[in-house]
């Protein structure tokens, strides 16, 4: 059957990412490359305090003497990192007071992504941030959530009005010596999303952020923040976009989340950066750091991701299980096409007693990209009980793509009971060809049985985004199939 | 409505069908019979149009229609339906999302409104009642841990909803306890209908003591080698295929 016959090469790639415009707004940009004085221009434009360009200075005088990891099954050119700009803001007013102060085509660009920001047409009960290049322009609902106590603002912002909480946390989670790009990412991080959940509080609405980045040889680095509090519960979703380029973007962002005593979060991404074409030309280099600290006892981290965009993918959202009787689940939906590659997983470190963790994921290849599960799950000494399950299933789509699983387990205490399961399967000729039979169109056959492979995952996503990624998982499919 | 002439089919470079001529009318019900290896399945594969089964003499014309340049789904959304001796298993996806996706899907080819959930609902709980099919079956994968009888019920349940100008029946009766038997021939026989065609393949005469066909075929070495009355088919329950030149398998 066509589709697994072969990938075609001729597939307009370049003109299926929707997403792939460029606004021609004026910026404002820090001068090129990566200095001390980068890092100073960046905590200057931000009015941080010195406690704050100190622990960027420190963590930027570690940077360089660090190398980039190497050990991911990725391959690209190495990167200049002199060659980039490390901040850019759309220039406007200084100070919003409202959404008519923005500038509209600010509003135009989110509108086209469809994410519309003005107010009456909100998503019911979602609260939106979101994030040009490296400032926030904008967070709705944030009247109603404080109502309830919750933060909901910009980095920045929260730098300014709730400083003993970042100081308190920021770093907590993933520390500025972690690794090559987390500490990047600690030297110039220019915004992200903070968020604080007081004692016994349910979030009332879905938080969500979308960034974008839109300047030209421009990295992204933003720091997310989500400190749940005992007994509460948080739902954030985030959502990426970037302008189709010819040269390759940098995304080195840094998540860090804390949950304590009872508390719960789930953090989803739905995560579409330009790929790059069909030769492998442009495309973000999504390099990420995302962890969860299940502090508390009982506490409980979730993170769901359907992965569809960026050349390469190096990502792997972990959950440390310090409290006794905490959970950590992953689940996570990577689709690889073109010569996209990806190698991302996660890591549950099991550090309390009782401790339970769940792992799902699914990787679907296709055309000619490299998909990679790597995974860790490490038992302490110490964690009685211990309980984990993974669950690896990769889908090939055609016979130039590639699927791996490299599971790496770690146990020091005798009573944990670790399972794992994989598998590897293809699209046959006979489903499409039952699919096709029936009337259903090649590409939407396709699509149906990856959504039936992914169906588990899915299932995890917040209500209003699974139909989303439903047609998400389509549409970056779309000319696997020839 | 189904007209083959001296047609040739050719599968990984040997030739399995050996000039066929069959004419098939609206209302009528064909049965074609056959040893192994006839060449009775690569004729229901070349009428849905699978790929890898290649037309190389004769044609075939559908409604006036030459079939070559249609692709699969085309040829699905034009009419032409065929139960699968082995229906795939497709995971994940509930036998209800299946059948809504492939009633849209040929719907919207042939320019029709697609039903929104609450028709598609109430239409396909309609055709599922007379089948055996509930509610629990339309939730679960699409023929993913059903029993030999589910699969068969549930290809008639498809045929049933999308409501074929003809149907190809690949050997239905594999498989199936007589109970099972009887309660698809029954589907079967209810969607028998002046309008609508249907092609009964079978290695066994049994099935055809549910539902009765008006022409038999014996299809043997590529070639329908003799064309009868129902009575045909009781015959070659006596004697076999050994008069046909094959094994009386």
């Amino acid at each position: 059957m066509a589709a697994v016959r072969e990938t075609v090469e001729t597939v307009g790639e370049v003109e299926k990412y929707k997403y792939g415009f460029f606004t021609d707004i004026e910026s404002e940009k820090a001068p090129l490359g990566l200095t001390e004085d980068t890092v100073r221009f960046i905590s200057a434009k931000k009015n941080e305090p010195a406690w704050l360009l100190e622990w960027r200075l420190a963590a930027f005088r570690r940077w360089l003497t660090m190398t980039e990891p190497t050990w991911a099954k990725v391959s690209y050119p190495p990167i200049d990192f002199q060659d980039a700009y490390y901040y850019s803001a759309p220039k406007q007013q200084a100070k919003l007071d409202s959404l008519d102060q923005v500038d509209p085509k600010l509003l135009e660009t989110y509108e086209k992504l469809g994410i519309p920001l003005t107010e009456q047409k909100m998503l019911a009960g979602v609260a939106v941030d979101a994030v040009f290049d490296s400032v926030s322009v904008v967070t709705t609902f944030k009247e109603k959530l404080a109502e309830a106590g919750v933060i909901f603002c910009p980095m920045s912002e929260a730098v300014a009005k709730h400083p003993e909480l970042v100081k308190k946390y920021l770093g907590s989670v993933v520390p500025t010596s972690d690794n090559f790009y987390a500490t990047l990412n600690s030297a110039v991080f220019s915004e992200g999303s903070f968020v604080y959940i007081p004692e016994g509080v349910r979030c009332p609405m879905e938080l969500s952020t979308y960034f974008r980045i839109n300047e030209k040889q421009t990295g992204q680095f933003e720091r997310t923040l989500i400190i749940a509090e005992k007994g509460s519960y948080v739902s954030y979703l985030e959502g990426c976009t970037a302008p189709q380029r010819d040269e390759n973007q940098l995304h080195a962002a840094v998540v860090e989340l804390v949950a304590l005593d009872d508390a719960e979060i789930k953090y989803s991404t739905v995560q579409n950066w330009f790929p790059g074409d069909e030769e492998g030309k442009g495309g973000v280099y999504n390099f990420v750091t995302k962890r969860g600290d299940c502090r508390g006892a009982n506490s409980k981290i979730s993170w769901t991701q359907v992965e569809t965009g960026s050349a390469i993918t190096w990502k792997y959202p972990s959950c440390i299980l310090r409290g006794d009787n905490s959970r950590g689940e992953f689940y996570s939906i990577a689709i690889s096409n073109g010569r996209q590659q990806v190698d991302s997983g996660t890591k549950m470190i099991h550090l309390g007693r009782n401790t339970t963790s769940r792992i799902i994921s699914k990787g679907i290849s296709a055309g000619k990209s490299s998909n990679t599960y790597r995974g860790l799950v490490s038992v302490h000494r110490k964690a009685e009980n211990v309980r984990n399950f993974t669950q690896c299933d990769s889908l090939l789509i055609g016979s130039k793509c590639s699927a791996h699983t490299v599971p790496y387990v770690e146990t020091k205490n005798p009573s944990a009971v670790l399972e794992h399961e994989a598998t590897t399967s293809k699209i046959s000729d006979d489903q499409l060809f039952y699919c096709m039979q029936r009337g259903i169109g090649e590409e939407e056959a396709v699509a149906l049985i990856v959504n039936g492979f992914c169906r588990d995952v899915l299932q995890q996503l917040p209500m209003e985004f699974a139909v989303e990624a439903q047609k998400l998982v389509g549409i970056s499919l779309e000319g696997s199939v020839g | 409505m189904l007209e083959i002439r001296n047609l040739h089919v050719t599968v990984d470079g040997k030739e399995i069908l050996k000039g066929i001529d069959l004419d098939v009318a609206a209302g009528e019900v064909h049965a074609i019979m056959g040893p192994n290896g006839s060449g009775k399945s690569t004729l229901s594969y070349v009428l849905a149009g699978r790929e890898g089964y290649e037309v190389t003499e004769g044609s075939i014309r559908f409604n006036g229609k030459d079939l070559s340049e249609m692709g699969v789904d085309e040829r699905a959304a034009a009419g032409i339906f065929l139960a699968f001796q082995y229906p795939l298993e497709i995971p994940g996806v509930t036998t209800m999302t299946f059948l809504k996706t492939a009633l849209n899907a040929q719907r919207k080819a042939r320019g029709e409104e697609e039903l929104d959930a609450v028709r598609f609902l109430k239409l396909v709980r309609e055709k599922a009642k007379p089948l055996n099919v509930n509610d629990d079956m339309l939730k679960r994968a699409l023929n993913v841990g059903y029993s030999g009888g589910e699969k068969k019920r549930a290809e008639v349940l498809q045929m049933s909803l999308l409501e074929p100008a003809l149907a190809v029946l690949d050997e239905t009766d594999s498989g199936l306890d007589i109970d099972a038997l009887k309660t698809v021939a029954d589907g079967v026989n209810a969607l028998r209908s002046p309008e609508r065609s249907m092609i009964v393949i079978t290695h066994y005469q049994r099935l055809l003591d549910y539902i009765v066909p008006d022409v038999v075929h014996v299809l043997s070495g590529g070639r329908i080698v003799k064309t009868g009355g129902k009575e045909l088919a009781l015959e070659l329950e006596k004697s076999g295929y050994a008069g046909y030149g094959a094994d009386a398998a």
